[in-house]
C-alpha cells in the first residue's frame, strides 16, 4: 500500500516539473512573437512619421501592393524608397549586431563582451576616417563609392584575426581574448584621433559624423549585402546554439561532453565578426545595441540559447527601430542618428533594468 | 563491462612535469580512488583520462581501442567528467544543466526521451525540488549533485570525479560519496576520483591508487595503501591508522621532516 501512494507522488512530482519546464519555455516562445509582433506594429508607425503624411493602414497596404508592383504614386514611393529601407535597416542591424553579441558574450563567456569590447568598432571606424581623410585605403580598387565600407570592413576584421591568433598559438583563454580586444579598441581609438588631431576640418567633421553610427546611408542597394550576410551567418549561429550551451558550463566540462571547444569558438568568432563587420562598415559604429540586448533578453527569459539567440535578434530589431523611430521624430525635420540616440536612450534603460533585476547572475 | 588502461602516460605543463609514466588498470563496477598530496597529480590524470588534456607520451586504453582514434562525441558517450570547480557565468537552470548530459546523444533539439532522463536522474539525486532554479543559487553540495546528475545523464560507462567532496558540509560530503556508490551499483559502471579526505577514500572506494610527485607511489585496495609508512612517506605527516569495521581509519597526528 505504502509503495503504491509512494510512486504516485512521485509520478506526480515529475509531472509537475514537466509542466513547469513545459510553462518556462513557453514563455520564451511568447517573448519571441510578442517581439515579432511589435516589429510589424512600429513598422507601420515608424513609415507615417515624417513631413508627407500617411495613415498607419496605408501604410500596410502600401507595403503589401509594392510587393508585387513598383511604386506608382508618391506616397507609395516615398513609403518604398524612403522610409522602408531605413526601417528594414534598423531590424537587420539591430537584429545582426545583437546576435553577434549574444554569441561573442557566450563563447568569451563574459557579459562584457560586444562589437565595441572586442575592438570591432573602432577598427571598423579606424579603417572608415582613413578612407574618408585621405581617399585611400586597404583595397585601392574599390570604386570611390564603396572605399569607405570596404576599408570599414577590412580594418574591422583586423581585431578579430590578432585575437584568433592568439587564441591559435599561445593559447590564450576568454579572459586574454577580451583584453586584447580592449587593447585593440584603444589602438585604434588612438590612431584615429591622431588622425583627426591633423585633418582638415571639414573632413574631420565628415569622418567623425561615420563614426557616430546612424541609418542615413540606408537604401535597398545597401540592404542587400547586409541582408545576405545575414542570411548566411544567423542559421549557422542557431545550430551552433546547443555547444553554446555546453560552453557556458566551462570549457572542460564542454570537452568532456564532446565539444571541440577550441574550433567552435573559432567558428563562431568568425562568423560573429562578419555579421557584426557587414553591418557597421554600412551604418558606422552602433555597437551599444550588441551589448545591452543580449542581457535584457537573458534578464527576461534566461540563458538557454536556443531561444535566447532569437530572441535577442528580435529584441535588438526592435530596440534599434524604436531609437531609429524616436530619432527621426523628437526634433523633427532635424534626424538625430541612431549611434546617438541607443547610447543617450537606450543606456540610461539599461541601467533601470540592471538595477531592478531580481536575480543576481553575473 | 568496461575496462580502462593507462600504460606509461606522461605530461608536462610547460617544462613542468606532472606526471611521470603513470599506470593504472579499472575494472568493471569499480570505485578508484586516487590520492595524493597538493600538485601530485591527481587532477591532471584525471583530465588526460577524458583527453581534455593530451598526455605527451604513453596510451590511455578503452576496451584495448586508443581514446585518441575516438571521435569526441563517442567518448562523451563512454566517460563523464565531474570537474572540482565550474563557472556557470550566465543563468542556467538546473533542469537545463542537466539536460546539458544528453549533448552526446542528440543532434541541436532534445525530445520526449532526453526530458525523460532528466527527470529520473533528478529523481535518483534527490534534487527534484531544485529543478527550476538558478544553478547560481545554489550551495556548494546541491551544484555537486547537479553536476553529478549531468555527468549521469549522459549515461557513461566510466564517471570521473575530481575532488567531488570539497567544499562540501559533512552530510553533504557523505549524500554525494553514497548517491555515487549507488550509482556505481545501479548501473554497473566503474569510477574513478580524486579525493583529499583519506578516511571518506578508505570508506568509499574499492581500491586506491596513491600518487607522489607525479607518479603512483602504492596502489591496491584501501587497508593496503593506506599505511602509516605509505601516508608519512608521500604525505610528510604522521598518522595513526586504526581499522573501524574493517576500514582504515586515519587520525594525523603532526607534520615530520621537510618537504
Amino acid at each position: 500500500m505504502v509503495s503504491s501512494t509512494e510512486r504516485i507522488t512521485e509520478t506526480s512530482k515529475s509531472a509537475v516539473i514537466k509542466a513547469q519546464y513545459k510553462k518556462y519555455i513557453d514563455r520564451k516562445i511568447i517573448f519571441i512573437l510578442f517581439s515579432i509582433a511589435l516589429i510589424v506594429i512600429i513598422t507601420g508607425i515608424s513609415a507615417t512619421l515624417g513631413p508627407y503624411s500617411i495613415t498607419v493602414p496605408e501604410v500596410y497596404s502600401i507595403i503589401w501592393q509594392g510587393l508585387f508592383q513598383h511604386p506608382a504614386t508618391t506616397e507609395e514611393f516615398v513609403v518604398w524608397n524612403l522610409r522602408l529601407p531605413r526601417i528594414l535597416m534598423a531590424v537587420l542591424a539591430g537584429m545582426g549586431l545583437a546576435i553577434a553579441g549574444t554569441m561573442m558574450q557566450g563563447i568569451v563567456r563574459n557579459p562584457l563582451a560586444s562589437p565595441y569590447t572586442l575592438g570591432i568598432s573602432s577598427g571598423a571606424g579606424f579603417g572608415a576616417v582613413i578612407a574618408i581623410i585621405y581617399g585611400t585605403g586597404l583595397i585601392p580598387w574599390a570604386g570611390s563609392g564603396y572605399l569607405t565600407i570596404v576599408n570599414a570592413f577590412a580594418f574591422s576584421l583586423i581585431p578579430v584575426f590578432v585575437i584568433m591568433a592568439l587564441a591559435r598559438f599561445r593559447r590564450a583563454t576568454p579572459e586574454m581574448m577580451i583584453l586584447a580586444g580592449i587593447a585593440m579598441m584603444f589602438v585604434f581609438y588612438g590612431y584615429t584621433h591622431l588622425i583627426y588631431y591633423f585633418a582638415d576640418p571639414d573632413a574631420m567633421k565628415e569622418a567623425y559624423f561615420w563614426t557616430i553610427g546612424g541609418l542615413g546611408r540606408a537604401s535597398w542597394e545597401t540592404l542587400t549585402p547586409m541582408a545576405v550576410m545575414l542570411a548566411f551567418c544567423i542559421p549557422l549561429l542557431m545550430w551552433r546554439s546547443w555547444d553554446l550551451n555546453v560552453m557556458g558550463a566551462g570549457d572542460e566540462t564542454a570537452k568532456s561532453l564532446g565539444v571541440n571547444v577550441e574550433r567552435v569558438r573559432l567558428l563562431i568568432m568568425i562568423l560573429a565578426s562578419l555579421l557584426t563587420a557587414s553591418i557597421i562598415s554600412f551604418t558606422g559604429c552602433i555597437g551599444f545595441v550588441g551589448l545591452v540586448a543580449p542581457h535584457i533578453c537573458r534578464i527576461c527569459i534566461g540563458g538557454d540559447n536556443r531561444f535566447l539567440i532569437p530572441a535577442s535578434g528580435l529584441f535588438g530589431a526592435t530596440f534599434l527601430l524604436c531609437m531609429s523611430t524616436l530619432g527621426r521624430t523628437i526634433l523633427a525635420p532635424v534626424i538625430i542618428p541612431e549611434g546617438v540616440m541607443m547610447a543617450c536612450i537606450g543606456g540610461p534603460f539599461f541601467f533601470i533594468l540592471l538595477i531592478g533585476k531580481k536575480k543576481e547572475y553575473w | 563491462m568496461v575496462n580502462l588502461k593507462v600504460k606509461d602516460v606522461e605530461f608536462s605543463y610547460e617544462s613542468v612535469r606532472v606526471l611521470k609514466a603513470v599506470s593504472l588498470e579499472l575494472a568493471a563496477s569499480e570505485v578508484l580512488g586516487v590520492v595524493g598530496p597538493n600538485g601530485a597529480g591527481k587532477s591532471t590524470l584525471i583530465r588526460c583520462i577524458d583527453r581534455i588534456l593530451k598526455p605527451q607520451h604513453g596510451t590511455i586504453l578503452l576496451d584495448g581501442q586508443d581514446i585518441n582514434a575516438l571521435h569526441l562525441t563517442e567518448l562523451a558517450k563512454r566517460m563523464g567528467y565531474i570537474p572540482q570547480t565550474t563557472s556557470q557565468v550566465f543563468p542556467a537552470t538546473v533542469f537545463d544543466t542537466v539536460l546539458m548530459g544528453r549533448r552526446p546523444h542528440i543532434g541541436w533539439r532534445s525530445n520526449e526521451v532526453d526530458t525523460e532522463k532528466v527527470l529520473e536522474t533528478l529523481k535518483l539525486l534527490n534534487i527534484e525540488d531544485l529543478a527550476m532554479r538558478d544553478i547560481n543559487e545554489l550551495s556548494g553540495g546541491q551544484q555537486q549533485k547537479v553536476f553529478i546528475a549531468r555527468a549521469v545523464t549522459q549515461e557513461p560507462e566510466i564517471l570521473l570525479l575530481d575532488e567531488p567532496t570539497s567544499n562540501l558540509d559533512i552530510r553533504h560530503q557523505l549524500e554525494v560519496l553514497d548517491t555515487l556508490r549507488n550509482i556505481v551499483t545501479e548501473r554497473g559502471i566503474s569510477a574513478i576520483m580524486a579525493i583529499h579526505d583519506l578516511n571518506l577514500a578508505a570508506r568509499y572506494t574499492d581500491s586506491i591508487l596513491m600518487m607522489n610527485g607525479g607518479s603512483v607511489f602504492a596502489v591496491g585496495d584501501p587497508s593496503s595503501v593506506l599505511t602509516t609508512e605509505n601516508i608519512t612517506h608521500a604525505y610528510g605527516v604522521e598518522v595513526e591508522v586504526n581499522i573501524h569495521r574493517g576500514k582504515p581509519y586515519i587520525l594525523p597526528i603532526r607534520p615530520v621532516g621537510r618537504r
